[in-house]
């Protein structure tokens, strides 16, 4: 299972790329391989703000649709808009297809390690 | 096979008009259309045979057993058609003076009457045309009551994760927010969840008893006490109604107010689309909110209306076939109906044990969930190739991948009109897949092999639909 060392985990399986106050946040390999193959993103807008346990977008699959949590609080400044034309970059590699970059973010915690994260999946996996 | 526009040919007609015998008149220009509708061109046994060439490649109650947990797809008596086709029903209009259409107007009544009745409910709508504009509908009639108290700080609605999908899409409609609710070990809601959610924030909770996942919710009594303690209001969706009928009713829960599904539970058209009718029920407390003119009057009693949700009196001949189903079976019938979909439940679920025993092992109501999680560990065969694989036995998937809790589920639920014969039938055929499985697992993976379609790329089809027919 790819699992990055250098990325921050949350059990609701997003990865967070930490950088002081800023974060970017996707969605796990091992999340997107559940899901399987995307075919619809719901991203939010910029400014939007985001709080913890609360879903900023959400993504569909032939399954079914699925939220994505906010493991932080924050405000947005970005977002990965080319994800909308191809929510497959997704599948393709989870850890390069940021969804949003969030700014002034608290409630950092509570965040899972890369080894913590593992251990976890391989209790759900 | 070919679509319809590739079987028309230009010039071709079906009927032969004679020759008008009035004044040719020009439309302004602006009237116009610039080209001619791009219409198939067929004479009528084309059409005749390219529409049954569609239905036979199609799978309905008609061509066999239709597990489609959720969705009761019981078979629809042939005396609801005959009934909903007599000509003072079929050809009336709404418009006409109420003095001629009394016979329609107690029909609606009539309705009214029984599905209140098996309900436990005071008053119902019959204007909502599906489910889900039901659901709209009712949590309408609970954000008004809440604001006529002043109380606009109540804007969450409670949902467990395992209900149905429209309900946190209706709820978000009205502009509630949505909580989610986790389940319990058995699959119920979890109280203590539910104890930490409630607040003066809450409007209500949105559920279904019994649950997706068959099972009755043995709290029911608690959780709606305690959302009525929040100041909140309890909202039942009808979708699994057919596990109770006649054995107890939703009002009698503490539910406030419901929606129905009348082509699941009483036996109306489903599946093609359509027309639906997702009546709409309320206690006392609600109905002032109810929409006007929903009984075909304007009733200047009720001012504070959310006013009309459909034209006139919703889908009527739905309705007309719904009671005709309800007096057919009578109160006995009616509570038969529910014993024996959950009997029936209850003999295909241990009946599969064997092989794929039950997410939840114990007695379900109308459905019953299994998981392919091991399964698809061991073997890689998922809820997908399972269900793939049933086509070949003559026999409808079960619904997958719902409720969502449930990682790899089938969702099972067999109806109280299929016989011992197509239960054992069906057991026959899970068993004989879970063979496969241990055999030749990734034979599984080429199923169907006897359907006019085996796997449509159904990824391509949702990432680049095309939804009309790519002229030239």
């Amino acid at each position: 299972m790819n699992i990055p060392k250098n990325l921050k985990y949350a059990a609701t399986h997003e990865w967070l790329q930490v950088d002081g106050d800023k974060v970017t946040i996707g969605i796990t390999d091992f999340a997107q391989k559940e899901l399987g193959d995307l075919v619809f993103i719901n991203l939010p807008n910029v400014d939007d703000e985001v709080a913890v346990d609360e879903a900023f977008a959400d993504v569909e699959s032939v399954k079914a649709v699925s939220d994505i949590i906010s493991p932080i609080n924050g405000v947005i400044y970005e977002v990965n808009e080319a994800l909308m034309d191809a929510p497959e970059l997704i599948n393709e590699d989870a850890y390069a297809a940021w969804i949003v970059k969030v700014k002034d973010v608290t409630g950092l915690e509570n965040l899972l390690d890369a080894d913590q994260y593992a251990d976890l999946i391989s209790k759900e996996g | 096979m070919k679509l319809i526009f590739e079987r028309s040919v230009k010039g071709r007609r079906t009927f032969q008009m004679p020759a008008s015998t009035f004044p040719k008149r020009e439309l302004p220009e602006a009237l116009k259309r610039k080209t001619a509708p791009r219409l198939p061109e067929m004479s009528e046994v084309a059409i005749s045979r390219h529409y049954t060439k569609l239905a036979k490649q199609a799978f309905g109650v008609n061509s066999g057993f239709y597990p489609l947990g959720s969705c009761t797809m019981k078979w629809n008596p042939r005396i609801n058609e005959a009934v909903a086709a007599l000509p003072g029903f079929a050809r009336v209009h709404p418009l006409q003076p109420r003095d001629t259409v009394q016979g329609s107007h107690e029909v609606l009544n009539k309705a009214r009457e029984v599905l209140c009745e098996i309900t436990g409910m005071d008053d119902m709508t019959f204007q909502p045309a599906a489910g889900a504009h039901g659901e709209y509908v009712g949590l309408l009639l609970m954000k008004k009551y809440h604001e006529k108290r002043g109380d606009f700080q109540r804007t969450r609605v409670l949902i467990p994760d395992s209900a149905h999908g429209t309900n946190p899409a209706s709820a978000s409609m009205v502009g509630f927010t949505v909580t989610h609710i986790p389940s319990d070990e058995n699959g119920c809601v979890n109280l203590d969840a539910l104890k930490a959610a409630l607040d003066d924030t809450v409007a209500g909770l949105m559920l279904t008893n019994p649950n997706t996942m068959g099972i009755f919710d043995p709290n029911i009594l608690e959780i709606t006490r305690l959302v009525h303690e929040a100041g909140g209001l309890n909202y039942y969706d009808g979708a699994n109604l057919n596990a109770i009928m006649g054995w107890v009713r939703p009002g009698d829960m503490g539910f406030d107010v419901i929606h129905l599904n009348l082509h699941k539970t009483f036996s109306t058209p489903h599946g093609g689309g359509g027309p639906g009718a997702g009546p709409v029920g309320c206690k006392e407390i609600l109905r002032p909110y109810l929409p006007q003119s929903h009984m075909g009057e304007w009733d200047s009693r009720r001012p504070d209306s959310v006013g009309q949700v459909r034209a006139f009196f919703g889908n009527f001949l739905v309705v007309a076939r719904a009671l005709t189903y309800a007096l057919t079976l009578g109160k006995e019938g009616i509570t038969r109906t529910s014993g024996m979909a959950v009997l029936n439940a209850n003999y295909l679920m241990r009946k599969i044990e064997p092989y794929f025993p039950p997410y939840y092992n114990r007695i379900c109501m109308h459905e019953f969930v299994i998981s392919l999680e091991k399964v698809k560990k061991q073997s890689g065969v998922g809820a997908l190739d399972v269900a793939k694989c049933l086509l070949d036995y003559g026999m409808h998937p079960p619904t997958m991948y719902f409720p969502l809790n449930v990682p790899e589920a089938l969702m099972v639920e067999p109806t109280e009109t299929e016989n011992r014969e197509t239960l054992d039938e069906a057991a026959q055929a899970f068993a004989e897949i879970f063979e496969a499985i241990k055999n030749d697992p990734d034979s599984l993976h080429d199923c169907p092999k006897t359907t006019y379609i085996s796997r449509p790329d159904e990824v391509g089809a949702a990432r680049n639909p095309i939804v009309r027919y790519q002229f030239d």
